[in-house]
Parts: C-alpha cells; sequence; structure tokens
C-alpha cells in the first residue's frame, strides 16, 4: 500500500509544531500501525532526518504506553483497540492518515506524538490504592468476594491509563479513568474503610490538574481500548455525593 | 580445555549467606539471624530501587512502608507500565485450595524439577514457602483473582505440574498484580516516602571501596545525566529476552542494568538458560518488531496438533480427525498439553522440521479450540480467555472461534541474570538483585506463572529483611556525588553517549539489533551446537566493532532521543550475546530451555551431564572482548533426587 501520513512534529514542549507530509511506499496490510511508524523512522534516520517520536513499550495492548490520534480518533478507527494493536489492513491504498498526540492541558506535549501523562500518576497516589502494609494481610479466603462484584471491579481494573478518554473528551475530562479505579477498589470489600476518603482525594486531585469536568457525551467510553462502561463515572459521581454527605473523609 | 573456548576457569563460587539444617527451617532462621535497623534509623538510610515492576514496585513500597528513603527509577513514563504488566496466564501459590495434594514440598519439588535440577534447592523452597502470603497480600490489595461463585478463589492448572495451583485474573494477571504494586508505591511517593523518577534509565553503577553506593542515570526527556547516591543499590531491571530483537518482551526492556553492573564486577550466571515459550502468534514479515504471547493457559483446553502428512495445506477445517497428529497428546500422554514449555517448544520445531507445520512458512502448528468449545459451549470459552482471543483476531485478522490458532514458540524469559547468595545480594557487596534480573530461582527453565510468584516473593518478602540485614551489619561511610568513583562513572557515561552520536555511520541502531537477533536465534536458540555457536562467537566480534564505526544516532544527547537510548541499549546487547554464546558452548549439556543437540537422549529430549555441569556458571568480567573467568557455584541436592525428567 501507499500512504500519505500527515503527522504532528514538535521538538520539544513550548517549540511551535506542525503537521508534516511523509510518503511511504511499501506498507504490508499485516503491519501493526506502529511498525509502520518504524519503517518510516528508518527511513527518516537514513535520509539524515530526525525520526518521529512516539511512546510504546509492550506492543500488545495492555501496558498503556502507546496513544496517538488517528484520523481525529484516539487510537484509531477500530474499537476496543490500542493504537499498538491496530494493523495497517484497516487502511487502503493511496489514503492519507493524519496522526496527532493526545490533546489536553493536562497532557502537555513532549515531543512529537508523545505527552505528559503524570497527571494520572498524582491522581492514583491522591487515593486509588488500598493502605495495606505488607505482611498485614489476613488469610485470602476469610473474606468472601461474591463473583459478580469480584467480576465488576475486574472491568473496572482493566484500564489501562492510556489517556484516551480525555483526548476523546470535548472537555478533556479525566473521569473515565478515575473512575474506574474508584469503581474497581470501591465495590470491594477491601476497599470499604478508604472509601470516602479515596474518592475525595482522587476527584480533588483531578480538578487541581486541569482536567475539565464531564457533562455526559460518551466519547471517552468510546475510545477506551478496555470498554470501560459509562456507568462507572454515575458510580463516582454517586460515591462522590455519598462520601460528601457522610463528612467520613 | 577453557583456552580454547575463550575464558578462563577460577575459583568456585560459594554461596555464603546460605544457611544449612532442614530446608523447612532454613528461611525462618536466616529471618531471625538477620541484624534489625531501628525502626527510627531507617530513614537515615537511603536505598536506590531501579525498576518497578513486580519486583521493584513490590521491593520500593515495602522498604518505604518500613520507613527506609527509598529513590526509586523506571525509564518508562510512568512505574505502572513496567513489563511485568504484560504477563497473563498467573502466579502459582501452595495453598492446596482444591485439596489436591499440594503443599509447599510440592511447590518446591515442582520447581526444582521444572528447573531440571539446575536451580539452588534453599532459593527454591524459600520462594514456595513465600507464595502462600503472596496471595494473601495481593488479595488484600483489592486484586481483583478470579472467584467461584462461593465467592472463594478460583484456581487453574499450568504447564509441568498436575494440580491446580495457579490464581489468576483472567488473562491479565500480571496487570492486576502489578498495579497492586503499583498503588503500594504510590501510596508511599504520596507519603514523601519514595522519591520517584519516571522517564531515567540507569547508565552506571557506582561502586565505591568495594560496596554498591549510587547510580549514573539519564533523564530521559532532557538528556541530563546525573549521579544519584546511596547506601544502597537494588536492581528490578528484568530480563535479557530483547537481545534475540525478536521477543515477547516490551520493545524497551533491556539488559544495559545488568550488563554495566556485569561490567563493574557482579558476576553474571547462565547467561545461556533463556525460555522459548511454546504458544506465541508466528511472525508474519521482515518490518516484525516484536512477538506476542497467547498464554499458557491456553493449553488447558486448546488442543495442539499438525497434520500427519508432510506438506499438507489443507484448510485445517477440512483435516479429517485421523490425518491429524496431537503430537505432546501422543509423546507425553501424562502431561499431554500441559507438558513444560521447553519440551512443548522443543516437540513443535521437530514437526516444524518434520516439514508438518502450518501457514506461511511452515513455521507454526495448531492451537485448536474446537473440542473445549463443543465440549463447555462458545460462552465459557469466552468467559476464561475471551481477551487472548480477541488479541488473537486483532492481530492476525483470523477468528480463532472458528479457525484453529497459529501458534510457533519464541524467546520469552530469561532464566539467568546476575549471580546473587541466599540474601539476593550480588558479588558487589550492598547491590542486591531481584526478579527476573537476577539467576536464583528457575534453573534451566522456569514453569508457567512462578515468574510473578517469585517477583513478588522477592520484592515483598525477600528483599526487606536481608537489605536491612546489610545495612545493619555494615558501617558505611558517608558519600557524594563528587567522590572520584562517582565522577569517573559519570564521566565514562557522558563520553560513550558521545561517541555513540559522533559515529554518524550508514546502519540504523535497529539493522543492528536485527542482525544480532537473527544470529542468536538461528545459533543460540532452540537448539545450540558446538559449530554454530563458535560460528555466532566469531561474527558476534565483527558486529560489535562494526557497530561503533557505522552506527548513526540522529540528534543530540541534550534532548528526548529515542535513537540514542536504542544505541546504547544494542551497544550492551551485543556484548550480551557474546557472554551468552559462550556460556552456551562452554555447558556441553542439555538441560531445561539450554538444548545442545550434542547431548540428547535416543528419542530427542534433553540430556543432561550432572558429572560434569552440576553447577551454577558464574561469569566474572575482565574486558570488552578480553576472555571472561567462569567460577562455578556447585549445585547439592539433598532433598530431591537428581533424575531425568520424565512427562510421559
Amino acid at each position: 500500500m501507499k500512504l500519505t501520513l500527515r503527522i504532528w512534529r514538535q521538538s520539544g514542549p513550548n517549540a511551535q509544531g506542525t503537521l508534516v507530509d511523509y510518503v511511504l511506499d511499501d506498507v504490508s496490510p499485516e503491519m501493526s500501525f506502529l511498525e509502520m511508524l518504524d519503517v518510516l523512522n528508518e527511513k527518516l534516520i537514513l535520509d539524515g532526518d530526525i525520526p518521529v517520536t512516539f511512546d510504546h513499550d509492550c506492543r500488545e495492548g495492555i501496558c498503556g504506553a502507546c496513544g496517538m490520534v488517528v484520523n481525529g480518533a484516539p487510537h484509531g478507527p477500530q474499537t476496543l483497540t490500542t493504537t499498538c494493536q491496530l494493523h495497517m489492513r484497516t487502511f487502503s491504498d493511496g489514503d492519507t492518515i493524519v496522526i496527532e498526540p493526545w490533546r489536553s492541558a493536562a497532557f502537555p506535549v513532549v515531543k512529537d506524538l508523545m505527552v505528559d501523562r503524570s497527571a494520572f500518576d498524582r491522581i492514583i497516589q491522591a487515593g486509588g490504592y488500598v493502605s495495606v502494609t505488607t505482611g498485614s494481610a489476613p488469610e485470602a479466603n476469610t473474606q468472601l468476594v461474591p463473583k459478580p462484584d469480584a467480576d465488576l471491579a475486574f472491568e473496572n481494573a482493566e484500564c489501562i491509563g492510556c489517556g484516551a478518554c480525555v483526548a476523546a473528551c470535548p472537555n478533556g475530562s479525566s473521569m473515565l479513568f478515575v473512575s474506574a479505579k474508584v469503581s474497581h477498589l470501591n465495590v470491594l470489600p477491601q476497599g470499604q474503610p478508604e472509601r470516602e476518603s479515596r474518592v475525595v482525594g482522587m476527584v480533588e486531585q483531578m480538578d487541581a490538574e486541569g482536567f475539565g469536568g464531564c457533562t455526559n457525551t460518551g466519547e471517552c467510553t468510546n475510545a477506551c481500548p478496555k470498554g470501560i462502561p459509562q456507568a462507572s463515572i454515575a458510580r463516582l459521581n454517586k460515591e462522590y455525593l455519598r462520601a460528601s454527605l457522610t463528612h467520613r473523609r | 580445555m577453557s583456552d580454547t573456548f575463550g575464558y578462563t576457569v577460577g575459583t568456585d563460587l560459594a554461596d555464603k549467606a546460605a544457611p544449612d539444617g532442614p530446608i523447612e527451617t532454613r528461611w525462618s532462621r536466616r529471618k531471625f539471624e538477620a541484624k534489625l535497623v531501628n525502626p527510627a534509623n531507617r530513614r537515615k538510610h537511603r536505598v536506590i530501587v531501579v525498576g518497578t515492576g513486580l519486583a521493584g514496585g513490590s521491593a520500593g513500597a515495602t522498604l518505604a512502608e518500613q520507613g527506609y528513603h527509598v529513590i526509586q527509577f523506571c525509564f518508562q513514563d510512568s512505574p505502572r507500565r513496567a513489563h511485568s504488566i504484560a504477563a497473563q496466564g498467573g502466579i502459582n501459590a501452595a495453598k492446596n485450595y482444591r485439596n489436591d495434594g499440594d503443599s509447599v514440598r510440592r511447590l518446591f519439588y515442582d520447581t526444582i524439577k521444572g528447573g531440571d535440577f539446575r536451580a539452588r534447592e534453599s532459593n527454591v523452597h524459600r520462594l514456595a514457602e513465600a507464595s502462600v502470603q503472596i496471595i494473601d497480600q495481593c488479595v488484600a490489595q483489592g486484586v481483583p483473582f478470579a472467584r467461584e461463585y462461593s465467592g472463594l478463589l478460583d484456581t487453574r492448572s499450568f504447564g509441568g505440574v498436575q494440580v491446580q495451583r495457579t490464581f489468576y485474573a483472567r488473562g491479565q494477571t500480571g496487570q492486576q498484580l502489578l498495579l497492586g504494586a503499583y498503588q503500594a508505591l504510590s501510596r508511599q511517593i504520596d507519603a514523601g516516602n519514595v522519591e520517584m523518577h519516571a522517564r531515567t534509565e540507569m547508565l552506571d553503577l557506582v561502586v565505591i571501596d568495594g560496596r554498591a553506593r549510587g547510580i549514573v542515570a539519564r533523564d530521559l526527556v532532557t538528556g541530563e545525566v546525573s549521579t544519584y547516591m546511596a547506601d544502597a543499590v537494588v536492581l528490578a531491571t528484568g530480563g535479557y529476552g530483547n537481545v534475540f530483537y525478536l521477543s515477547t518482551n516490551a520493545k524497551n526492556s533491556n539488559a544495559s542494568a545488568i550488563w554495566r553492573a556485569h561490567k563493574r564486577g557482579a558476576y553474571l550466571a547462565n547467561p545461556c538458560y533463556t525460555q522459548i515459550h511454546p504458544t506465541c502468534i508466528p511472525r508474519s514479515g521482515d518490518y516484525q518488531s516484536k512477538l506476542t504471547l497467547m498464554s499458557e493457559s491456553l493449553r488447558n483446553d486448546g488442543r495442539i496438533w499438525v497434520p500427519k502428512n508432510p506438506g499438507d495445506t489443507r484448510s485445517p477445517d477440512v483435516i479429517p480427525e485421523d490425518e491429524r497428529d496431537y503430537y505432546l497428546e501422543r509423546i507425553y500422554p501424562a502431561f499431554g498439553n500441559l507438558v513444560p514449555r521447553d519440551i512443548a517448544s522443543r516437540a513443535a520445531k521437530n514437526v516444524c522440521d518434520e516439514g508438518r507445520g502450518v501457514g506461511p512458512g511452515g513455521l507454526g502448528v495448531y492451537l485448536d479450540f474446537g473440542d473445549a468449545i463443543r465440549r463447555l459451549g462458545e460462552a465459557s470459552v469466552r468467559e476464561k480467555y475471551g481477551n487472548l482471543f480477541d488479541m488473537y483476531q486483532r492481530i492476525t485478522g483470523e477468528n480463532p472461534y472458528k479457525v484453529p490458532m497459529r501458534i510457533y514458540p519464541a524467546i520469552h524469559y530469561t532464566m539467568g541474570g546476575l549471580w546473587v547468595d541466599y540474601d539476593l545480594q550480588s558479588t558487589i557487596p550492598g547491590m542486591f538483585v531481584i526478579g527476573e534480573a537476577n539467576f536464583s530461582d528457575h534453573g534451566a527453565n522456569r514453569l508457567g506463572a512462578s515468574a510473578l510468584m517469585q517477583g513478588l516473593a522477592d520484592g515483598y518478602f525477600v528483599l526487606p529483611p536481608m537489605l536491612g540485614n546489610y545495612l545493619a551489619s555494615n558501617k558505611l561511610a558517608p558519600v557524594d556525588a563528587s567522590a572520584p568513583e562517582a565522577v569517573a562513572a559519570h564521566t565514562e557515561s557522558t563520553e560513550r553517549l558521545a561517541k555513540l552520536l559522533a559515529a554518524d555511520g550508514d546502519r540504523t541502531p535497529d539493522s543492528f539489533h536485527k542482525e544480532l537477533g537473527e544470529l542468536l536465534w538461528d545459533n543460540c536458540g532452540m537448539a545450540r551446537s558446538d559449530a554454530g555457536l563458535r560460528k555466532a562467537l566469531g561474527r558476534l566480534t565483527e558486529l560489535r566493532e562494526e557497530f561503533w564505526s557505522r552506527v548513526k544516532v540522529p540528534g543530540t544527547g541534550a534532548e528526548l532521543n529515542q535513537s540514542l537510548e536504542k544505541a546504547n541499549r544494542i551497544a550492551d546487547f551485543i556484548e550480551f550475546g557474546e557472554l551468552m554464546c559462550l556460556d552456551a558452548l562452554h555447558r556441553a549439556e542439555s538441560c531445561g530451555g539450554h538444548f545442545r543437540e550434542e547431548s540428547q537422549t535416543p528419542d530427542g529430549e534433553a540430556l543432561r551431564d550432572d558429572d560434569n555441569f552440576a553447577y551454577a556458571a558464574a561469569w566474572e568480567f575482565t574486558g570488552v572482548g578480553s576472555p571472561p573467568v567462569l567460577h562455578k557455584e556447585n549445585l547439592e541436592f539433598d532433598e530431591v533426587h537428581l533424575a531425568q525428567r520424565s512427562y510421559a
């Protein structure tokens, strides 16, 4: 396949960025999207250009490192799929593909397609855990967890922290990310003692990082490669309200 | 004999920290004998932890909880992205919830046998003991393990064992366990007990007066190279599987931290013990950048087969039952599709060598869920393996509910690593090595669902008391980054980066990495021979020299430069590959994942040579291109009788 790639190039956080066109002649439909960019980068190096910077690591859709806006959609056109799992058979010969970084005030561009998502780490640090010191845990089967609760917790714990939800949201909101962690831990018995402080701490940090508020457009769920449901945001709102009323913070 | 192989034999190495006495009591005795650091004094101690995977994340969190001041590093943008996240299948623990005859003793036995009698008994027993506590800890953290309708924890089978002791969270057990450790670490970062440096890569180890006292690291965003000092250094930097270029490892996983530490004096043990995983998606072209694992758990319900007749290119659905060869079930009736990984991988290679492989290039075998779907229903199969099936479909464009998966072996894990004693301390005092980065627990082959167990055992339970013992037993003089050794390490690191940038050759870093990978896969992969290894060693010397004169790294060192990061790691991989081939050449026996063609039974199974090779090979660095020194640590088997492995 012959493709035109229109890629956002920005040399640093404060530099002016611009879209640059590159033509690739020999793209195999079996390639992954990132392998296609590898091929471009090999070519750029040999041509004496600077290769395109992008985050990636596991390339099997679980580490959450990769992520770019492909033709206007975070992670590209295929649902439930990270950029690294997107394959070129999704595209056609002669296509022009526009590739941009996540766009959000809370995710400043580091270089080219790479952004700074450390705000997510700080939100987790503000309460996204169970305070259990190593060695103090009781025997694992002493506490029963109904299977539906365990499954619900798991479905939310699947979040890979890639940030596509923020990139997709017209408000730049991170509520799907926050709600996934709150849902994971707050539905489990192990998460009950810190149920209120967790949600309040995480929401306050989320606001401090400059993420926008949720207006239920649902774009986040649509873009989420792990299918975290919008219902989790409803749960987050409920948990936050509950915590505010109980004053147990 | 040693001169012709390019190494010399030094004095034997003994594990001085290992306690004796009944094996069940050794770990509790060692813990009791360990000196303690008063809680009030712990915060005065600075401890560097490099890596935030299961081992590093759990270690950093636990040390910080205990009161030490932890300075932690990862090259990823967040500690949550370490490659442990990609582990799929599960974690073993001797809980015996199934009442199926499991025990600490049996987990210990299975691991020693699975490792083909090349691991240390004391370490493995301790690992089996710790397994029980790991599950408790993770459940308390909120790790959403699979559960029965009763609300109790579910378990499943894994390769190489006959009990159901594997705890799991669908096909994402590594992710869930890592998030547990990451959240524990995050709590300590928030509390100010951990100083976290993400996007920062270790370049060198600082050794002062024979002790590890710090590291040199590069901020990958600004390019700034800095020196960090501490009272002890913990390496939790993972394995070296990416030396093969194509592997199931994450793209950025590398061997630089352990290799630089090796160059500073830490012995490296058994580098030739590499694990080739039988169930990966076959490669599709030259542009292939990595290989994707399909969890071993699939072998619980999937049946592996190839056509009986070579050259049968019919579509699998029209090949009748009696023209299929379910070769694992045929050759190993007792374990069937659940034989250990090394055995399953070699069997796949053998049938492909016979011309019976399937898919492009004949490098694949079928993993067929037809029977399981008929027996259990598609919904039940989806419940167990849904995410893996989806991943397979995304990568190959084929629907595994309808068409059998095609799989082929790929490099997955490395059992070798830095040599450590029972305390997990390397040959450099004050440097501890945990998780996949060390060599200690898996011998010549790791059993499925044991990597997660080892990483967390080391980080949560084994390292912290042993590190405390080191700090309490040694009076460490204050040091800072102006120490001559620290300045020298910093200078060497920056000069090396400058040299990479200055080469300005005509080949990309990746082109060297791919060539290295092919050379090693062909000669030091699933089957190794004297002639092949010698050929590889010859080419590696040339490749190393060619690299430094022909590599082309664009950009500068004072900025984010992914090509520079890559080139810096590949230079280490080439040197590492040389030692790996030399180790494989010297070990003229077959054991576990190390299969020497010259040493096999009449029916093609690995044939050990216990008289000559029942030792761990610990290599001492003497200079690039200079013959290393081999130190042997003899392995004693008092508890498990040395026997030829049999899974028939």
